[in-house]
């Protein structure tokens, strides 16, 4: 079935391939040679990989429903924020004592608002495999319901990007108060250890980064198996003839809505993964730019292609590293224009430029 | 017996404050004169309690109008003494130490530093005289305005002596507000009184009275009072006063909703014209509005000293300004994107981002000065418990203006009919003789320049910097969503309806949260009619 899935997928072979090689070699060169060696690579870069495969996984769940169904979601940074939210407060309760205040059980903000116990939603996250099912599940509940009822009342196009943006830009002011109990405007942060493990050592950076390249890998296998089968079509043909799926007489709703929560889902993974290798989530993660920024990576990269999302959040993010260390100014200039020229002029993105030569060759 | 106290010798003076301070004042008026008052200076100048006691009567008892200020001075402790020559001055704090004013004279005498003055030292028992004394010339002061500020001060704190010079005023005074607030603390005062009868007197006096000292004194006067028709009768006054204090507040909150709508309407109404007519997703409408800010900026920066004359300049700088780069983006990068909404989003978002961090380099990271002209600040004073801000009645108005000078743009002209056809069906506006390319970078344009105007109205509301246009753009298109793509009276219906909702909610929800149940109501309202209030009808709304 896999050989099925990647079946006439050159750049999914090549994607996987190189994929594959990194994540054996990063490893190897971080811990096996020695620090003073040309080829070593630090921790630091590690964890700044380890990030970006967690963007390229984002990437993948926004390529999916912008890609193949024609949802333009500027709210998917909500769901990644979501599963990031979910996993830091796994991470909160792990710090037990060793907080400022040093509660065993109240997460050092909780103490400094002087609350008495623990917020009912906050039981439960001090244990892993509670915390991974709500990673998975607060995302999904939130775009099935807010899925459900839009696509039952078929808004669609730009009224539903609009929705979407407001959907976010609504969680972001909520979790901004202090009295959400997420931390408000700091969010949260200051984590200790993931199953017991240091975050700070190699190690436990070393593996969450091996985590994030399955975790990329099998995001794409997901989504690869899904576009390539008979669903697949189906989301195609949504997205290309809407109302004439419907008229054919599938319940275009369901697709959408089964689709778009699995995207949801694989947004909230990315963020979960994301949150230990930054150490840190805020509200900030709700902005409505940065959902903006995602759907720019995919464009860049190539819409309804999956590999050129990863292709494009890699390289926008690593413009993005590169810039604001070099010339922070100019980032945004480079960020606007990339927006203009490639709307503009790769309409179909860089993956849309190889797969042209690749014809004309 | 007030007379007993003319004699200007100290010990009868001193007798007479026993007897009330007040009562010094009011006779003497007429026989009292210069001599009073520099003879109150002398002792005021001795800067001993005692004597200063004494030198605060005489200056009061003076009818001098110098007194006033004089006194007033004292009570805010800008009365000093010059250490070189112990003469006595009014000082306040000036650029180069402190601006001395001669109190005799009342002209300027140059400039002292803090360490050459000495100031005038009262107790408590200084202080109430000289609140009694300051009240009592404000009460006799020619102009009104003084007076009626006087009476509302000490609506609920009437003693004894105030009272009999309050009634001796009030059939005196000429202007109604104030002989109503004379006649609210005789009221007041007479509360207290003995009988029944004369107590239900007074509360028939306080009918329909909202200032705050009432409610309080009747509130009092129920705490302990025993007989049951006074009883009946206050707690009737208190129901009415409750209902009106209810009614006014909620004028208020209309108010405040209102100003608010307008404030998201002119953000909006630009937006109204790009998306809704042309069906442009312009996530640049915010940075559009930040350029009309900033062209405010740089036109009062241009013209100093002219801040008023500066800010209506400004409107048509920025609506040029913001139109020209509006008609740059669409020949620039719209036109490629006709009929690919999402592309379009991304592309003009990208602009947005250029523009700002346009803004940043060119002008600067930081928030930049935006000066507001004086006859913006104030307030309008309806009653003591409504009073409405200028700058917020400026902005409904203004919102207005645009408003209806944008409807008139699109019925009644010819560029407004050209709009409305190639919105409604291009090919055949096109076979009409419509240049409709021309007519999409004039629309662009005109959309654009609108919300480079409603940037100059909200440079005198918010902070302008480069993030101005940001915290804008979702409002705008929520706004513009909710009343209906393609109507213009759907996005003033809807930004107006916005604001006076979240305004009502904001008391008991607190503000962030107001705007999060807007949004969500929004959200959910969407789903039930996808096209907004006012729906467009027809073809044009199935493209």
């Amino acid at each position: 079935m896999r050989l099925g899935t990647l079946h006439l997928d050159r750049g999914g072979q090549i994607f996987l391939a190189l994929l594959t090689l990194t994540t054996i070699l990063v490893p190897i060169l971080n811990l096996a040679v020695p620090a003073d060696s040309p080829m070593h690579v630090s921790t630091f870069t590690v964890t700044l990989l380890g990030k970006y495969l967690t963007y390229a996984l984002l990437a993948i769940a926004v390529d999916l429903v912008w890609g193949y169904l024609g949802i333009l979601s500027l709210g998917h940074g909500a769901f990644f924020a979501l599963g990031g939210y979910a996993m830091g407060m796994y991470l909160m309760r792990q710090i037990g004592d060793r907080g400022v205040y040093g509660n065993p059980e109240l997460p050092d903000f909780m103490v400094f608002l002087n609350w008495q116990e623990l917020p009912w939603f906050w039981h439960g996250f001090d244990m892993f495999w509670f915390a991974a099912l709500m990673v998975m599940l607060v995302p999904g509940v939130l775009a099935f319901v807010f899925g459900w009822l839009t696509f039952r009342s078929r808004v669609t196009g730009v009224y539903l990007s609009i929705i979407t943006q407001a959907l976010t830009y609504a969680l972001m002011l909520a979790f901004f108060r202090n009295e959400m109990g997420f931390g408000g405007n700091n969010g949260l942060t200051d984590f200790k250890d993931l199953l017991g493990f240091d975050l700070q050592s190699d190690v436990t950076r070393i593996g969450l980064f091996i985590a994030s390249a399955l975790a990329v890998a099998g995001g794409y296998l997901a989504c690869r198996t899904i576009v390539t089968s008979k669903l697949g079509r189906v989301t195609v043909a949504i997205r290309d003839a809407e109302s004439r799926t419907r008229f054919i007489g599938y319940r275009v709703e369901r697709f959408k809505l089964w689709v778009f929560t699995f995207s949801a889902v694989l947004a909230g993974i990315a963020g979960a993964l994301y949150v230990p290798q930054v150490g840190i989530i805020n509200p900030g993660e709700f902005s409505p730019i940065n959902s903006i920024e995602i759907v720019v990576w995919v464009a860049i990269g190539g819409r309804a292609t999956l590999y050129g999302a990863v292709l494009g959040a890699l390289l926008v993010n690593y413009g993005k590293t590169y810039l604001t260390g070099v010339m922070p100014d100019a980032w945004l200039f480079a960020l606007g224009g990339l927006f203009v020229l490639v709307t503009l002029f790769l309409p179909y993105g860089i993956a849309g430029l190889l797969r042209r030569k690749e014809t004309t060759a | 017996m007030p007379t007993r106290c003319l004699p200007s010798a100290l010990s009868a003076l001193r007798l007479c404050l026993i007897a009330g301070l007040t009562f010094i004042v009011v006779v003497p008026l007429a026989q009292a004169g210069p001599a009073e008052l520099e003879q109150g200076v002398e002792l005021i100048q001795t800067n001993d309690y005692k004597a200063v006691e004494q030198g605060v009567a005489l200056v009061a008892a003076s009818g001098d109008p110098r007194a006033r200020d004089l006194l007033a001075a004292l009570q805010d402790s800008k009365l000093y003494l010059r250490k070189e020559d112990g003469q006595l001055f009014i000082g306040a704090r000036g650029e180069a130490g402190y601006d001395l004013v001669d109190p005799l004279t009342e002209t300027a005498a140059g400039t002292a530093a803090k360490r050459d003055l000495k100031p005038i030292r009262i107790n408590n028992r200084l202080r109430s005289q000289l609140r009694t004394a300051v009240a009592t010339l404000n009460l006799t002061h020619p102009d009104a305005s003084v007076r009626l500020t006087a009476v509302n001060e000490m609506l609920d704190r009437v003693d004894a002596d105030s009272l009999a010079l309050l009634r001796d005023l009030a059939g005196e005074e000429k202007n109604a507000q104030v002989r109503e607030g004379m006649t609210a603390a005789i009221a007041l005062a007479d509360l207290q009184a003995e009988e029944p009868a004369r107590r239900i007197e007074a509360l028939d006096q306080l009918e329909g009275n909202l200032h705050p000292a009432v409610q309080g004194g009747i509130q009092r006067l129920l705490s302990q009072e025993q007989d049951a028709e006074v009883r009946a009768t206050g707690e009737r006054l208190l129901e009415a006063i409750q209902f009106k204090r209810d009614l006014y507040g909620f004028a208020e909150t209309l108010f405040f909703g209102l100003s608010l709508g307008s404030v998201l309407v002119l953000a909006a109404i630009g937006l109204a014209i790009t998306f809704g007519v042309m069906g442009v997703i312009n996530m640049a409408h915010g940075e559009l509005i930040m350029l009309g800010a900033y062209t405010t900026y740089i036109v009062q920066q241009l013209m100093p000293g002219h801040i008023g004359l500066a800010l209506f300049l400004a409107i048509p700088a920025a609506f040029v300004v913001s139109g020209a780069v509006g008609i740059l983006i669409e020949r620039g990068v719209i036109r490629f994107l006709y009929g690919r909404p999402l592309e379009t989003l991304l592309a003009t978002f990208g602009i947005s981002l250029i523009l700002q961090q346009l803004v940043r380099t060119l002008i600067s990271p930081q928030n930049v000065p935006v000066a507001n002209p004086d006859w913006m600040s104030g307030s309008w004073q309806i009653n003591s418990v409504l009073s409405l801000t200028m700058n917020r009645m400026y902005i409904i108005a203004f919102c207005l203006i645009v408003f209806t000078a944008l409807y008139l743009v699109m019925r009644k002209t010819q560029l407004g009919l050209q709009v409305r056809a190639v919105s409604q069906n291009r090919a055949m506006a096109r076979a009409m003789g419509v240049r409709s390319a021309r007519v999409d970078a004039l629309t662009f344009g005109l959309g654009s320049g609108i919300a480079g105007v409603a940037g100059v109205a909200l440079s005198q509301l918010t902070n302008v910097g480069p993030n101005l246009g940001q915290s804008y753009i979702i409002d705008s298109f929520m706004v513009v969503v909710f009343g209906g793509v393609g109507n213009l009276w759907g996005t003033l219906v809807a930004g107006m309806s916005l604001g006076v909702v979240n305004k009502i909610l904001e008391p008991w929800a607190g503000a962030v949260l107001a705007k999060i149940l807007v949004l969500v109501f929004i959200i959910l309202f969407i789903q039930k009619r996808p096209r907004g209030l006012f729906p467009q009808k027809g073809r044009a709304a199935e493209g």
